[in-house]
């Protein structure tokens, strides 16, 4: 151990603790944010699924959601893998990006 | 009047068995009539944290059911004559506490004693809520660590809607009791600070109870930390809260056993 890391301390955990906390418990607490309901973001990902399955073949395997928490806002990311409208209907030019990515934001 | 008192935390491990004792050993030092009450159905420890685990004969479960009459039931503490002990039973499970039979048993409690102190079991299931539904207080026990902190927060919000009060419209008396405090640690920034859980949590204060080895000392022993060793720090910590349930509102310190100079710098005020 250098003399130097004898005298400075380890940067402290307990404020990183607090404002975990803070954070998590904002989202838990009945009603507030999109953690709130849990089964939101369920919901939410079948809806969404069923409106783009209704204009292209969508495979439920390739579907990613991620929600992440911050203290103002919060956001869902739901990213859809489309196959290549070419292949599978043989007609269209211009075939739309394989990653279309809807963002949905909470408060 | 009696009052139901419900020791809970959600999480377990963090001290509710522990302050039960020390705390229903506080008040009944402090001449009140108490009894303390374990709830955690097949796994009972509250008799043996107060060395009563040889006396049991019948237990909660039994008196619920009728099976036994209340005072066959009561162990009488040997070493403070208005503390009494009824048992959970360590073969039964859980569901075996009827709502109806608990009602009831809580009902005759309160006519016995001034104070019913009820020892939750860990967790948010059925047990944790018959042991919280009749209680007029709550002592929720928190560790200054995240998961301790956040279960408390959740053990919070059931008592605020699922207790036969909350379902009135009344409100229940809530009290954060903090363990294994380390007031150290907490300078260093290396453990949540107590005004860190207060602001979070957002319950009134009712002690701080540091981190010791006495703790584990009167638990070898099987002994309520306050009869075992009553000028320990933890002891003195416990014998604060249970005035402040009495009413007695004092100055808010962290006992400490170190003596000199390490005593003057922890023992400041910090709430």
């Amino acid at each position: 151990m250098s003399l130097l890391s004898f005298f400075t301390r380890k940067s402290s955990s307990a404020p990183v603790a607090r404002d975990r906390l803070q954070i998590l418990l904002a989202h838990e607490r009945g009603g507030g944010g999109l953690a709130g309901q849990s089964d939101l973001v369920a919901k939410l990902q079948e809806e969404i699924l069923a409106v783009i399955a209704k204009h292209v073949a969508v495979d439920r395997d390739k579907v990613l959601i991620k929600l992440d928490r911050g203290a103002q806002v919060s956001t869902l990311e739901i990213d859809i893998e489309v196959p290549d409208l070419i292949k599978t209907a043989g007609k269209s030019a211009e075939a739309p990006k394989p990653d279309p990515k809807t963002v949905l934001r909470a408060g | 009047m009696a009052k139901v008192l419900v020791v809970t935390s959600g999480k377990g491990g963090v001290g509710k068995t522990t302050s039960t004792a020390a705390i229903g050993a506080a008040l009944a030092k402090a001449g009140q009539n108490v009894v303390v009450v374990d709830f955690d159905v097949g796994l009972r420890n509250l008799d043996l944290i107060l060395g009563a685990e040889r006396r049991v004969v019948f237990d909660l479960i039994n008196v619920v059911n009728g099976d036994a009459k209340l005072n066959q039931a009561l162990i009488r503490d040997k070493r403070v004559d208005t503390l009494s002990l009824l048992p959970a039973s360590q073969t039964r499970d859980k569901d075996a506490l009827t709502p109806d039979g608990v009602e009831r048993v809580i009902g005759e409690l309160r006519e016995k004693f001034d104070w019913v102190v009820c020892d939750s079991p860990a967790g948010i299931e059925k047990g944790a809520q018959m042991a919280m539904h009749h209680a007029d207080v709550a002592v929720v026990v928190t560790n200054p660590e995240v998961s301790s902190v956040r279960d408390s927060d959740r053990i919070i919000g059931m008592l605020d809607s699922t207790t036969e009060k909350a379902v009135k419209g009344e409100k229940i008396d809530k009290h954060l009791l903090l363990t294994r405090y380390d007031p150290a640690r907490a300078a260093r920034g290396e453990m949540l600070k107590t005004e860190d859980v207060l602001e979070i949590l957002s319950i009134p204060l009712l002690g701080i109870i540091p981190e010791s080895e006495e703790v584990l000392r009167a638990s070898n022993l099987g002994a309520p930390v306050t009869l075992n060793n009553p000028d320990s720090a933890p002891a003195r910590a416990y014998f604060d809260a249970a005035k402040r349930l009495q009413g007695e509102s004092l100055e808010m310190v962290v006992p400490t056993d170190r003596k000199g100079f390490l005593d003057r710098l922890f023992k400041r005020r910090v709430a």
